[in-house]
């Protein structure tokens, strides 16, 4: 049991951390262009168009990977607010400061591609289907974890509230998504288009899956900076403060 | 414990009686925004009794998120939730009695006043039952959620903004099966298991924001 925790401490250092994500970061960068610029290039130029919806199914390629980030950035968020609040690891409070703002970025992007790809493929910029819905609501969980994080005059407070919210709505994520799926198959029974089937070509899984993981980095590495700088500024802070004071 | 929960909700209670205080408002809310319906989408009975569950749910819902700032609020500034937080009993429990007086001076009401303001929007007959049935269930664990949001934004900036950020997507559940069950009632479908998943959100509520709520009071008096 003491062994994981005192390994998680280990990095509880700001310095330690420091060098260590200087390093990691050119390399999170350098996959993040080669696997983006792979699977733009595959999705843009090499991969076929939809039987039914022609070009415009190549939104799936920035829209699917934005909406499977928006998830997982929620659960890590969730995740490091619990180690935060058992362990009181001061990395994961930056994290969660740091990631936030992020994944409402790709929950956004997830939403104007939804919006854009529903004109040509349902004929409405908006449908209240239930996956979009969802997408909806989870845009407004992170607007009130940031929300919540930035209300303190102490930050440390606020990082505390936030991270005890980021934990209540991971738990009622699954309750909301249930909900609404049942709420939307209540009203609107099988009147939106779905996609032409479930199974997918391989040469558009290709694409797919190079920029989900290319997502992925790109998010590793924002949160680097995001977690790089917040530490300069504390740094930058603390030496202000003891200029004053002497 | 028992007697712990009966002294600190019927301290809130008595604070609430004597002060006259949020009953009214969350009364006077909910009836004025019901009736402003009619004006909006015009007074056919069939338009009003058609969406007379959702506007009464909607209406309940931001009614009783009105008063939630209060909840916690004028303990934390008077400083009687820290010596609450010292006395031998779990916060929890302070959290829960504090919750049960809440409910039953806004939500209890809403409960009693959504019947009269169906005869208004002329709701189905066969839904009455059913929405006395439903807010029962449902005004609960309004109050219990709300009861986490609350204790979050305690002193903070913006915070009754704040507070419906953070409330209105957790609720969300609760509204689509409050106003479904009515709407199943009204169409012969059977409201009891939409009514059973109601309490279930309650249910689940009444375990968990005791203690998401408490945890969060804990960081904020530290």
């Amino acid at each position: 049991m003491a062994r994981p925790i005192s390994s998680l401490h280990r990095f509880a250092n700001p310095g330690r951390f420091m060098r260590l994500a200087g390093r990691l970061m050119p390399w999170f960068a350098a996959v993040t262009v080669v696997l983006m610029g792979a699977g733009l290039y595959f999705a843009l130029f090499d991969s076929p168009p939809d039987y039914q919806q022609g070009d415009s199914v190549r939104i799936m390629y920035v829209h699917v990977p934005s909406a499977w980030m928006a998830l997982f950035v929620y659960v890590s968020i969730a995740a490091a607010s619990a180690a935060a609040l058992i362990w009181r690891h001061p990395l994961a409070d930056l994290f969660a400061k740091a990631a936030s703002p992020l994944g409402a970025g790709f929950t956004a992007l997830a939403l104007l591609t939804g919006i854009l790809w529903g004109k040509p493929a349902w004929g409405d910029w908006w449908v209240w289907d239930a996956r979009l819905t969802s997408v909806l609501v989870l845009f407004f969980l992170y607007l009130g974890h940031i929300g919540l994080m930035y209300a303190f005059d102490d930050a440390a407070r606020g990082a505390k509230a936030a991270a005890i919210l980021a934990l209540v709505g991971v738990i009622n994520v699954p309750i909301i998504k249930f909900s609404v799926d049942w709420w939307n198959s209540l009203h609107q029974p099988a009147s939106v288009i779905r996609l032409s089937g479930p199974t997918i070509h391989p040469t558009m899984l290709l694409p797919l899956l190079l920029l989900a993981v290319g997502f992925t980095f790109y998010f590793l590495t924002l949160v680097l900076v995001r977690m790089k700088s917040e530490i300069v500024a504390a740094r930058i802070r603390a030496m202000r403060l003891a200029q004053l004071g002497a | 414990m028992i007697r712990a929960l009966r002294a600190i909700a019927g301290r809130d209670l008595r604070l609430a009686l004597r002060l006259g205080s949020e009953t009214m408002t969350v009364l006077v809310f909910f009836v004025l925004t019901v009736i402003l319906f009619p004006f909006g989408v015009g007074p056919a009975p069939e338009t009003l009794a058609k969406i007379a569950p959702g506007i009464l749910w909607v209406t309940a819902l931001l009614a009783s998120m009105l008063s939630l700032e209060r909840l916690f609020a004028g303990d934390y500034e008077d400083g009687s939730l820290e010596w609450l937080s010292l006395a031998p009993v779990p916060l929890e429990l302070v959290v829960l009695s504090k919750a049960l007086a809440h409910w039953l001076t806004t939500g209890l009401p809403l409960v009693v006043m959504a019947p009269v303001l169906g005869v208004l929007l002329h709701l189905d007959p066969a839904g009455y039952l059913t929405m006395i049935a439903a807010m029962a269930l449902g005004t609960p664990a309004l109050t219990l959620i709300g009861a986490i949001g609350a204790a979050l934004t305690l002193g903070a900036r913006r915070g009754g903004v704040l507070l419906s950020l953070l409330v209105l997507p957790l609720y969300i559940p609760v509204l689509i099966f409050g106003v479904s069950a009515v709407d199943a009632a009204i169409f012969g479908l059977g409201a009891g298991p939409r009514l059973l998943i109601l309490a279930g959100l309650a249910l689940f509520a009444l375990a968990l924001a005791p203690f998401a709520a408490a945890a969060a009071l804990r960081q904020a008096i530290e």
